[in-house]
């Protein structure tokens, strides 16, 4: 089957990952591809842009450059960049033309390094997957690059894979600080540049971007992690226990059947069919239209590569769907269609339609009411 | 982050063959351009099928989106493995076949976008038009491109003003027929060039309501292109049909309106009317904008005007206080007005140079920006909010801009809303 679109949206590619996850961390980014491609990720993918400002750049690939081989002008435009701008890190990421053209990133990052003294490090995207991937792996990167262990902080959690992608900029982040620190629980935000990442008890992992850091670090420095977002008053409450864990935790959802399924961001809808268990008796599946983790598959879930997939499959199983408004579009039309907005998917479409459900119960009633 | 202000180069030192080195590039948030999706949509009954991989294909599917037409836009997703297995034209030919195939109804035309890996691996897309065209009989195709990276031979933005016409078959020839081409904003119809072309005679894919409009288009005896852009679309449609074409390029000199206008009669072999009223006109409408605005310093930039160096020669000349100009590099067709504005302390600014993200800060309280750029970074409120000229033409043009300056000096605009929408004109989902 052709993976084609006949009317819904892509998710944001694995370069906007990369961009969107270290948006808030002080450094520069620099996607190798052609003068306004930055256009798509800074409009449809990032709410920040207009609000403050960060170093995210484009190389402004010609094909000259791409037939000639002429790496410099990249690593001289980025030095000349960092020389003026003094960021904390460098991230070099790519793009289709890149990959096609075999571009040796690592060489040039370690290039850029030398020329710099600044941390530099790249992520090999190719503008062929989504987001999850490449914020996966910069994430990854980003906290091998920076971060020293010094010393165990007790009782102190990174939050591992936040972005507006999958949690907007309407308080999610805050509610989740919140929610710790009103306990008397220390909160490192992975968004934020920390070079103590390393030191944390535990790491909450709330999204699938950031499974590749949460795993690196429990295998390299035994740092336990759960995945799962505090969305209701009781998942809230199961994710406080998150300092008396000594071991990986994903969500245990056991429904076998169901015709109430949820599309989205796979951690943020596994979180959200098991609020809906917890606080309302829902039964719900979820539909993985992106990467997930196996562990933290139910019976009833589906996994989807195409549209066309994708649709016949609610066609044949769904009554009660929540998804982003542009689902709706293949979505059977006697099905229950209940609206959430997701950032990644349709960009600033539905962005002030985006509920905050973090730690409230009443936002989940609205969202299936 | 403001750390320091981006540098700006004196217009009297500056090197018009090169204004500023290349280098990293920032995007401001100024939407307000148009790009391939806004203008292939211009083309009734179309569909667009882009192919592209994923990070290609976002932006071009939430610009779709948010004007409110995405059910005229789909895409065939190229992966990573695709664009190594030798796959590439096949996958175009099945992928707009299988969405060609679950569409309820038949698109008239499809305009068939392949991107910067499909010319940089040398795709036959005639191979593959010819197999869909063999297919499709009832279909009208064309080649369509999304290659930024490959912008040195022809721009896309260039590439698609000719292919948007590219489906307009030569019909018997109706000598009255005259038709505007390559333009993104609907064709200015109070303007005084309408004192020699007959109004009922005048076209533009803008007054195209079917495919049937737009392939009447093909009667067309005379074709007017007023933008740089569209230059080449024009030259080429014409040469195609065997029909003429005029360049009769969008100005804020009198003079060059002048010699637009007494070349478009001399071809129609009709007498030059006398303009001095419109000149009139538009020489006391800038008069009250001058009373209104005074010296307030003012930013002209690149994407409201094709020439914003004319236009700022202009305001100078009518005793505006022009101090910045925003522009990556000079339009040729402005050198003279460049030449002539060096006498003036004027201030040009890149619109992506990376420090061009600390914005500009100035001494003055209050900056009147002509354009989005301007206005986003100068982080004025009071700013014109046009595009392209807003499609405007000859003395007429004058005499709007010179309202809409006042207007803007004189009521801020929440600037941060204006400058989030896309596609200047168009409508939009966005609140």
């Amino acid at each position: 089957m052709k993976n084609t679109l006949k009317i819904i949206s892509c998710y944001s590619a694995d370069t906007a990952g990369v961009c969107s996850i270290l948006y808030e961390m002080g450094g520069m980014v620099v996607v190798h591809d052609a003068s306004g491609c930055n256009s798509t990720y800074s409009t449809h993918d990032e709410p920040r842009w207009s609000k403050y400002p960060s170093n995210i750049f484009i190389s402004a690939l010609t094909e000259r450059d791409a037939i000639m081989g002429r790496d410099e002008t990249l690593t001289d435009n980025t030095v000349k960049a960092a020389k003026e701008l003094e960021p904390r890190f460098i991230c070099l990421c790519g793009s289709p033309m890149p990959a096609l053209i075999g571009t040796d990133f690592y060489a040039l990052a370690s290039e850029i390094e030398k020329k710099t003294s600044i941390p530099t490090f790249s992520v090999a995207t190719t503008g062929t997957y989504s987001y999850i991937q490449g914020a996966g792996l910069a994430l990854k990167e980003f906290i091998i690059k920076t971060s020293v262990y010094k010393k165990r902080e007790e009782n102190t959690v990174n939050i591992l894979g936040y972005t507006p992608l999958d949690l907007y900029i309407n308080g999610q982040k805050e509610r989740i600080v919140k929610l710790f620190e009103d306990k008397g629980i220390k909160v490192n935000f992975s968004s934020e540049y920390s070079e103590n990442i390393l030191n944390a008890s535990h790491n909450l992992v709330v999204s699938q971007s950031g499974m590749e850091a949460a795993k690196y670090m429990w295998e390299n420095y035994d740092i336990p992690y759960m995945c799962a977002l505090p969305i209701g008053e009781k998942l809230s409450k199961f994710v406080l226990d998150i300092p008396n864990i000594k071991e990986p935790v994903f969500l245990e959802r056991n429904t076998a059947k169901t015709s109430f399924y949820i599309l989205g961001e796979s951690l943020f809808s596994q979180s959200l069919a098991k609020a809906l268990s917890l606080e309302e008796g829902i039964d719900a599946g979820v539909v993985y239209t992106l990467e997930k983790e196996d562990r933290a598959v139910a019976p009833c879930d589906y996994t989807t590569s195409t549209e066309e997939d994708t649709e016949n499959f609610l066609k044949e199983k769904a009554e009660n769907i929540i998804a982003d408004p542009i689902y709706k579009h293949i979505s059977p039309v006697n099905a229950k269609f209940m609206s959430l907005p997701h950032f990644a998917f349709s960009g600033r479409c539905f962005e002030h339609n985006i509920p905050n459900l973090m730690c409230d119960d009443h936002a989940l009633k609205e969202v299936i009411k | 982050m403001f750390k320091e202000n981006p540098l700006p180069v004196k217009i009297s030192q500056a090197n018009k063959a090169k204004l500023f080195d290349t280098g990293l590039e920032y995007n401001p948030p100024a939407r307000g351009g148009w790009n391939i999706v806004h203008t292939g949509m211009l083309l009734p009954e179309a569909r667009e099928i882009f192919v592209c991989p994923q990070g290609c294909l976002r932006g071009v599917i939430l610009t779709a989106a948010e004007m409110g037409t995405l059910d005229r836009l789909s895409s065939v997703v190229v992966s990573e493995e695709e664009m190594f297995d030798g796959s590439l034209e096949e996958n175009i030919a099945e992928g707009s076949a299988d969405i060609l195939d679950r569409l309820e109804k038949k698109p008239s035309a499809v305009l068939l976008y392949i991107s910067c890996i499909h010319l940089f691996t040398g795709c036959d897309i005639e191979n593959v038009l010819s197999r869909l065209r063999e297919r499709y009989p009832d279909i009208d195709f064309t080649d369509c491109y999304m290659t930024p990276t490959m912008r040195e031979e022809i721009s896309p933005d260039v590439k698609m003003r000719i292919q948007l016409y590219s489906l307009i078959k030569p019909l018997k020839e109706n000598k009255n027929i005259i038709t505007l081409v390559g333009n993104d904003m609907p064709p200015d119809t109070e303007s005084e060039i309408f004192d020699i072309i007959e109004r009922e005679n005048f076209r533009d894919i803008h007054f195209c309501n079917t495919y049937s409009d737009y392939l009447s288009l093909g009667e067309t005896s005379l074709f007017i292109t007023t933008r740089p852009s569209a230059k080449q679309s024009g030259e080429i449609l014409a040469q195609r049909l065997g029909r003429k074409h005029l360049y009769l390029p969008v100005s804020f000199n009198f003079e060059n309106i002048e010699k637009n206008y007494s070349l478009l009669c001399t071809y129609l072999g009709v007498l030059k009317p006398d303009f001095t009223p419109y000149k009139e006109k538009a020489l006391k409408a800038f008069e009250k904008a001058l009373a209104t605005i005074g010296d307030t310093p003012i930013v002209v930039d690149f994407l409201a005007v094709a020439r914003p160096f004319e236009l700022a020669h202009l305001l100078c000349e009518q005793g505006f206080n022009v101090k910045y100009v925003i522009a990556d590099a000079l339009n040729p067709e402005e050198e003279e007005s460049f030449e002539k504005l060096k006498k003036y302390d004027i201030d040009i600014y890149p619109s992506v140079n990376v420090n061009m993200i600390h914005r500009v800060q100035t001494e003055y309280n209050k900056i009147l920006s002509i354009g989005q750029k301007g206005a986003f970074y100068f982080e004025t409120d009071f700013f014109v909010n046009m595009v392209y000229e807003d499609g405007l033409y000859g003395y007429h043009a004058l005499c709007r801009l010179a309202l809409l300056m006042e207007d803007a000096f004189l009521n801020p605009k929440d600037r941060n809303k204006v400058l989030k929408y896309k596609g200047h004109f168009c409508s939009s989902c966005l609140n």
